[in-house]
């Protein structure tokens, strides 16, 4: 004990060195993709990213970056499509268009079957060509009946390569609706390196050092991190004149507000996709952090926050009550008081306003619902909800008490108080709502197998088609576990018949679609079994400090969404780098 | 002494077993389901592929087993040193996992539980009996010790970090750097570092340094400080017998305090956003990933045994009555 130091001294040198070893590990990992073509690009591939170089972005990714396997849509880490694997078209949520990418064009030859001519000079990171093989080898891999993607052979035939640059696919069913929205979600992986892989590999692969078409390699990753290093031979260069602009590109791994928070204010990250509950401050403040709109919403639209409600039990499974429900829900004070103005009300058809044009306004009017808490009581009472008791709140009609209760997971601040809202203003029109919440897996759990009241939920995004939300919305047959569509197990054949009718319009055929969704529109109103509450955003802040030019509303600034979310890159969160300037200052 | 370490062992095995058992049960009587929250994730459009999936993740998992199936299963995996594949991490390994993350534990831990104890009971030993530096340890100390983990943390991350931007507020390195052997790398992982070890380093100080203060004290009033006091001997000897019967409590303290440490530890961990166990533990819980959980468990509870353990033997060695004692038993 006389001399403490001579004890402690190699405790810490072994200790710290310990800690550098074992962070050592993924270096050697990236040299072998390099290889190939980009060894010429970057010779001195550094140890410390130079900052001016360098876009850090978070918001995305909450586990480790453990797989890079565009097969796990939900999980890959950040930018393994977008970045490394690339899809045939992208979408432009702005135009509504879909933009030849890896495809040069496709069109319908005739009703059932559509033909893609490839783009030439495509290379794989390895230098292999990109041919018509390894579009259909990808389309096949969804034969397998664990790819989350499995179903499109359900009304696919066949698809083959007619020769290098030609895809054929032909179709029993032609759903162009859903067929687009593959068109512009698929990542084309490479027959060469995948062929031969089993159904488990293929579905649970890590799929380490990735050989992709994109503009970004594999450069290395940790628990906390992953780098993608630019690959500046990609074929974008020349075949669509971009460019992203960042060398490397270092995700994040989320870990809390208060961290993504700090690394902003410290300057130490760009593009920040989280949800930060007090970003209107940040805007106002002079913090050199800006969103896309200067002022409400500050945030584009992304996805629609619905209340589910279980059809299967008394009382949700009557019409009437549900839409004295939705009455009685005071969502501006959600808007205002919960997020700070951060989210928009919704439409009472729960269509993006990206998608503004299928609301059909004649619906609307005549059967849409507004927060209305006199109407709400009006509405119980013809129904035949009274108060038997005076306790202020009804009764069901054979006289039992109502007592709902409505979950969001532990945790999720704001739609913790979301609901409280919901709660309250339920209870001034004679409904009794309980918040509730358990825990996230314990709500997953209760969801699937149909044991709850009511629910809040987004999991549906913005995409080519309000098809993908009436398919959340309707679909049949109700499965024994619910676990991604329909939660509140609403059963309407004539409805999930006309949702059916609207993934067969061609997508070109606007007014088509107009008609037919408008007629979902009626039935989705009338029947409410599915209450739209507000426009979640597209969460994005961003610094102007390293990179400037980013997506805002104004002026002449670039349109695209600011985002590195998954299956958001094909959505115009790839083009957003490519307009990215440096900042000198 | 043989019969002392057999005595010792058999008690840490049966601790291990219990323990282990435990939080092997715990994790499995949570509500919830980890197969239907990853299929949830998973976010299939098509149903009968959601069911499929989730089919084949079940048994992946072994979770369609009966429980005492899967009981006996995880024990035979462990002994082959399988702690089965991460739920949150999938589909990396649980030990490779792990192995990730404890080495920033160790790195942490280790010198921050030593170094604080030694420089607690020096500087408890060197106040006690200085009424200047008494008076300002003893309060300091009390607050320093009373202070929760996490707290500290919180507030040294805001103010050294936010506010005065001297330390970075998360993860093990900067985000620009790649892990390689060159000073700057080794100096950034210092930097990282610092604050996550101070936040622990202080709040043991003040405890280490109060307990050895009041037992120096009563050290100094035993019968044979008088008796050396009287016999003239100077301060400084009297001082350095008294250390030396105070440090015993300190060490069986250590072996005790042990357990409270690590606690402190993954909490801290947690505010900084250190690459370590504490992360672990609660991305662990926050995705119902059983497997992580046990493993991060187990090498917890090994630690803190062998640790234990190890303050036996030292223990043994520095006290020559528990030799005595040893030895009078074998005789």
């Amino acid at each position: 004990m006389r001399n403490p130091v001579r004890i402690v001294i190699p405790v810490l040198a072994a200790g710290l060195l310990a800690a550098a070893c074992t962070s050592g590990e993924p270096t050697p990992a990236p040299q072998n993709t390099q290889a190939g073509n980009t060894s010429a690009v970057n010779p001195a591939n550094p140890n410390s990213l130079p900052r001016h170089e360098t876009l850090y972005t978070s918001g995305t990714q909450w586990g480790p970056p453990s797989n890079f396997n565009p097969i796990r849509e939900w999980d890959y880490a950040t930018g393994t499509e977008g970045l490394v694997y690339e899809s045939l078209f992208h979408f432009d949520p702005n135009t509504s268009k879909l933009v030849p990418w890896l495809a040069e064009s496709g069109s319908w030859t005739d009703d059932k079957t559509y033909e893609i001519k490839l783009r030439q000079g495509v290379t794989w990171s390895d230098g292999k060509p990109f041919t018509a093989k390894d579009v259909v080898f990808t389309l096949e891999l969804g034969k397998m009946e664990t790819v989350p993607f499995h179903n499109i052979w359900e009304w696919i035939e066949k698809a083959e390569a007619v020769d290098d640059q030609t895809v054929r696919v032909t179709f029993s069913t032609a759903n162009y609706q859903e067929w687009d929205f593959q068109l512009y979600s698929r990542a084309i992986v490479p027959q060469h390196v995948w062929q031969g892989r089993s159904e488990q590999e293929v579905l649970d692969g890590k799929n380490e050092n990735p050989v992709g078409t994109g503009a970004y390699t594999y450069m290395s990753h940790d628990q906390d991190r992953v780098i993608w290093q630019r690959r500046d031979n990609w074929w974008g260069k020349t075949a669509l004149n971009m460019e992203p602009k960042p060398k490397y590109i270092v995700d994040i791994v989320n870990s809390s507000n208060e961290v993504a928070m700090g690394l902003l204010l410290q300057k130490g990250m760009d593009l920040s996709n989280n949800f930060l509950p007090g970003a209107a401050n940040l805007v106002k403040g002079n913090f050199g952090i800006s969103t896309y709109y200067p002022e409400p919403p500050y945030m584009l639209s992304a996805n629609t926050a619905f209340l589910v409600l279980n059809t299967t039990k008394k009382p949700m499974d009557d019409p009437a009550f549900r839409k004295a429900l939705a009455s009685s829900i005071n969502t501006k004070q959600i808007v205002e008081g919960v997020y700070g103005n951060l989210v928009k009300p919704a439409s009472p058809t729960g269509l993006l306003p990206q998608w503004e044009q299928f609301v059909d306004q004649g619906v609307v009017g005549q059967s849409g619902f507004s927060y209305d808490v006199g109407k709400a009581k009006k509405m119980l009472a013809d129904a035949g909800y009274r108060d038997r008791d005076g306790d202020g709140l009804v009764e069901n009609k054979d006289g039992s008490k109502i007592d709902l209760s409505i979950i969001v997971p532990s945790g999720w601040t704001d739609w913790m108080e979301a609901i409280r809202v919901i709660s309250a203003s339920a209870k001034e029109a004679g409904i009794s709502v309980t918040p509730d919440f358990p825990d996230f897996n314990a709500l997953v759990d209760r969801r699937s197998k149909g044991d709850f009241d009511m629910l809040i939920n987004n999991e549906r995004q913005l995409s080519n088609t309000p098809w993908t939300y009436y398919d959340y919305m309707f679909q049949l047959p109700i499965q024994k576990t619910q676990n991604t569509v329909n939660f509140g197990r609403y059963e309407n054949k004539e409805l999930w018949k006309l949702v059916q009718q609207l993934d067969q319009v061609k997508t070109d055929d606007v007014e088509g679609m107009k008609k037919a969704i408008s007629e979902i529109q009626k039935i989705h109103l009338e029947e409410l079994p599915i209450i739209p509450l507000w426009y979640n955003g597209l969460w994005s802040q961003v610094s102007n400090t390293t990179w400037k030019n980013w997506p805002s509303s104004v002026g002449n600034a670039p349109k695209t969404a600011p985002t590195m979310w998954r299956n958001w890159m094909e959505l115009g969160g790839f083009e957003t780098l490519t307009q990215l300037q440096p900042n000198a200052s | 002494m043989r019969r002392y370490f057999g005595r010792k062992l058999l008690v840490y095995g049966l601790t291990f077993f219990v323990a282990v058992t435990i939080n092997w049960m715990v994790p499995r009587f949570m509500p919830g389901d980890p197969i239907s929250s990853m299929v949830a994730r998973a976010g299939a459009s098509n149903p009968a592929a959601a069911e499929t999936m989730r089919a084949y993740y079940t048994e992946l998992f072994g979770l369609d087993q009966p429980i005492w199936q899967q009981y006996l299963n995880f024990w035979a995996a462990l002994f082959q040193g399988d702690f089965g594949i991460s739920i949150w991490a999938f589909p990396s390994p649980v030990s490779e996992v792990i192995l990730g993350a404890v080495p920033y534990t160790l790195a942490l831990m280790i010198p921050a539980v030593l170094l604080s104890w030694v420089v607690g009971n020096w500087f408890g030993a060197f106040a006690a009996r200085r009424k200047a530096l008494d008076n300002a340890v003893l309060p300091v100390g009390y607050v320093l010790t009373a202070m929760p983990y996490m707290w500290l943390a919180v507030l040294l991350a805001w103010g050294l970090g936010v506010v005065a931007g001297i330390f970075p507020v998360a993860g093990g390195y900067s985000f620009s750097m790649r892990p390689n052997w060159s000073w700057d790398f080794i100096l950034d992982l210092l930097h990282h570092w610092t604050l996550p070890f101070a936040s622990l380093f202080l709040v043991a100080l003040g405890g280490w340094a109060i307990g050895m203060r009041n037992m120096i004290i009563y050290e100094l009033e035993s019968d044979y400080s008088n008796y050396l006091s009287a016999l003239g001997a100077p301060q400084r000897l009297i001082r350095r017998y008294a250390f030396r019967n105070a440090v015993l409590p300190q060490i069986t303290g250590l072996a005790l305090q042990l357990g409270v440490l690590v606690a402190g530890a993954l909490v801290t961990e947690i505010v900084f956003s250190y690459p370590g166990l504490g992360s672990l533990i609660l991305k662990a819980i926050q995705n119902q990933d059983f497997f992580l959980l046990q493993g991060t468990f187990l090498f917890i509870v090994l630690g803190v045994l062998i640790a234990n353990f190890i303050i036996d033997i030292v223990y043994v060695v520095v006290d020559p009555r528990t030799r005595a004692g040893m030895a009078g038993a074998q005789a």
